[in-house]
């Protein structure tokens, strides 16, 4: 049970964490301050109640998610990106891709699971020739060989499920290093990894020894596939952007 | 969180790509460029069959410059430098000074290009930020309030004197040039006249990609786009932005392979080129320009405490909400700008300054003269390009005549990926020291 366990003890750690900076965070609304005069395009002159902006997103807990945002943007900069950049010198880029297409085939069982809970016959099949042909021929999914074949992935995952169920949204949520995200995707996050480690597919449960590789590498993996980095878009708004597009990129996975 | 980022890169910060042109570009053949609608092109860019084959990654790196020493920084800004790329080769070579266009980073999507084209062919590459980017105003510009050519020109001639000296001991450069598209390109012809004059970097060669005349013709060409497009005006933005994602997410959901990127665009627009939404494609060029005007816009204000859209003397919080501010800025186009912010501030530091004087010096027409015979300056565009007034690309046939050369189509910047385009560019520079010749 050492899987689920090191599990439970991350959730309670991410919990605590979370509660701490929750409790430290200040409220978001912007107060007037002494000596503050009325700005020219003043919002109350400008925005109105009748109106629904597009840029609006259910987010009650606007400035703890405001001050996660800005510490995953400095854990970036100073931890994470620094790591993945040693990384990226020491590996070969064909390397890198063994690495990236392992994890993408271990998190096929994701993919497969959700594809099930959604009643999609045609992601369910696909997916599960893309587990076996990228096991075997693709020795253990160093290799995508069933793109190459015409088998494309389906990414699917637990939030999307719900999603496809007709739950909401709920608030708007940026987690600890993960990023943005809201309370059902968050659900299924917790949901996914649960199921995962129950199946266990390399066998942790056994060889604790082996988490804390497997959890490293998986995190370098991921960041150094993503192209994002904090304050790129040089926008005072970017906080409210990438709300917004977060909505808006699972809105589309979800009908898909 | 890719495909966010990509999806953000394709709807919303579909920065002005550059584009080539004049009959003669055609030398040897028709040009190929597949995209006939200038706007589609824009938005779409290079399908990845069309484009010139270029390394898939090269070394970078991430460099930061402090411009002015004593400055404070609001607490509301994350970077409190001037953050830029330099991509290097290990011997001697000449280097290229990049310049980003409005609103975009010295990482955005066209400047990696170039960095990758220049340094295949042995340059080393200095990419900056346009003067419109917030990290620019807040730490490199010395007025803080952006949009005047000349003096965001002598800005950029700071930075890069100022990156001479600090690289001085790791790279080693034979000569230096300049490019820039868009606002960057125009930018690059005021930086190479003012060289002229103090002679530290004595260029070899400059290069306009897709470079406005006058810019405010532009941005107000920029401005009525999102205005004139949206069915019922800017209060019903909501219900054109979801009408535009219900198609989108129809295509998607029937896409087999999904990466949202300028191919899948391209898939699209084939798929269905007699029913393409143009004015919807025009009002998603038009928001582009939008969100990148009020992010400058906002920036200056919030450092310069202007008190024109954020209170004066309201010191913003690290996690103060935004929102607001944003749904205000989205209101002000560039033209309310210039009228209410820029000219004031400029007229109260020039004596005797007017609108129409002011105007004069923000175009290329300013320095035409000197862009008639200084044989350095090249300039690429295409014809088909909107942010052109009518009749504005023959501004630049007429003054760098055979130094012009001007594609058929690729809308703004659309091409800068095309393997003609790339070619192109890279031979301009290429050519060092010799007599040019095209």
């Amino acid at each position: 049970m050492s899987g689920n366990s090191y599990f439970i003890r991350k959730m309670v750690l991410a919990v605590a964490m979370v509660s701490v900076l929750q409790l430290t965070a200040c409220s978001a609304i912007p107060e007037k301050q002494v000596g503050e005069q009325p700005a020219q395009h003043s919002i109350e002159s400008v925005v109105r109640d009748d109106i629904t902006y597009a840029i609006d997103v259910y987010d009650p807990l606007e400035g703890f998610n405001r001050g996660m945002y800005r510490f995953n943007a400095g854990f970036d900069h100073y931890i994470f990106l620094p790591v993945v950049g040693a990384y990226e010198w020491v590996m070969p880029n064909f390397a890198e891709e063994g690495v990236s297409n392992f994890f993408n085939n271990l998190f096929e069982i994701t993919n497969l699971t959700n594809s099930i809970f959604q009643l999609k016959p045609k992601a369910t099949i696909e997916t599960t020739e893309r587990i076996i042909i990228n096991t075997t021929i693709g020795i253990v999914g160093l290799f995508d060989v069933a793109t190459r074949m015409g088998i494309y992935e389906h990414q699917e995952d637990f939030g999307q499920t719900l999603g496809h169920y007709g739950m909401g949204n709920g608030p708007f949520i940026v987690l600890p290093i993960l990023g943005p995200s809201n309370l059902r995707d968050t659900t299924g996050i917790i949901v996914d990894s649960v199921v995962m480690s129950s199946i266990d597919p390399l066998n942790l449960d056994e060889h604790s020894e082996r988490e804390l590789a497997y959890y490293l590498l998986n995190a370098i993996d991921e960041r150094h596939n993503n192209g994002f980095r904090y304050y790129d878009s040089g926008s005072p708004f970017e906080y409210e952007l990438i709300r917004k597009l977060y909505t808006e990129k699972r809105k589309l996975d979800i009908a898909r | 969180m890719k495909k966010i980022i990509t999806l953000l890169c394709t709807l919303v910060f579909v920065m002005f790509n550059p584009v080539l042109a004049n009959e003669s570009s055609t030398q040897g053949g028709v040009y190929d460029y597949p995209i006939d609608n200038p706007l589609a092109a824009t938005v779409i860019g290079t399908p990845n069959e069309y484009a010139a084959l270029l390394p898939k990654d090269i070394p970078r790196k991430a460099m930061k410059l402090v411009v002015f020493p004593d400055r404070e920084i609001k607490k509301f800004i994350a970077n409190k430098a001037l953050n830029y790329t330099l991509v290097s080769q290990k011997k001697a070579a000449p280097l290229i000074f990049s310049i980003a266009g409005t609103g975009a980073g010295h990482r955005s999507a066209k400047m990696r290009l170039l960095e990758k084209a220049f340094f295949q062919a042995g340059f080393h590459v200095v990419s900056l930020p346009s003067p419109t980017y917030a990290n620019f105003i807040v730490t490199a510009s010395t007025t803080q309030v952006p949009g005047h050519i000349v003096q965001d020109s002598a800005d950029l001639y700071r930075v890069m004197e100022l990156i001479k000296e600090q690289i001085q001991d790791r790279v080693q450069v034979t000569d230096f040039n300049v490019v820039g598209y868009s606002l960057g390109g125009a930018q690059a012809a005021f930086v190479t006249k003012l060289d002229e004059e103090r002679g530290t970097f004595n260029f070899k060669k400059a290069l306009m990609i897709n470079p406005p005349v006058n810019l405010f013709n532009s941005v107000s060409i920029l401005d009525e786009m999102l205005e004139e497009n949206i069915p019922g005006g800017l209060n019903n933005f909501n219900a054109f932005f979801d009408e535009m994602m219900t198609e989108f997410s129809h295509h998607y959901s029937r896409s087999e392979n999904v990466n949202f990127n300028g191919d899948f665009l391209y898939r699209v627009y084939k798929n269905k080129q007699q029913k393409v939404n143009l004015s919807r494609v025009a009002a998603t060029v038009g928001l582009s320009f939008r969100i990148a005007s009020s992010n400058m816009i906002f920036t200056s204000d919030v450092v310069t405490n202007g008190g024109y859209i954020l209170p004066k003397n309201h010191e913003l919080g690290r996690i103060e909400s935004t929102t607001n501010y944003f749904k205000v800025s989205g209101r002000i186009s560039f033209t309310d700008y210039y009228n209410e912010r820029f000219l004031p501030f400029f007229m109260a530091r020039n004596q005797g300054l007017t609108s129409d004087k002011l105007l004069d010096d923000l175009s290329l027409k300013s320095i035409a003269d000197y862009l008639r015979t200084s044989d350095k300056i090249a300039v690429v565009h295409n014809e088909d390009d909107f942010i052109l007034a009518p009749g504005e690309i023959d501004f630049f046939r007429d003054v760098f005549q055979s130094r012009a050369h001007i594609y058929p189509k690729g809308g703004h910047c659309g091409n800068i990926a095309y393997k003609d385009n790339i070619n192109y560019m890279v031979n301009y520079f290429e050519k060092q020291g010799l007599t040019y010749e095209w």
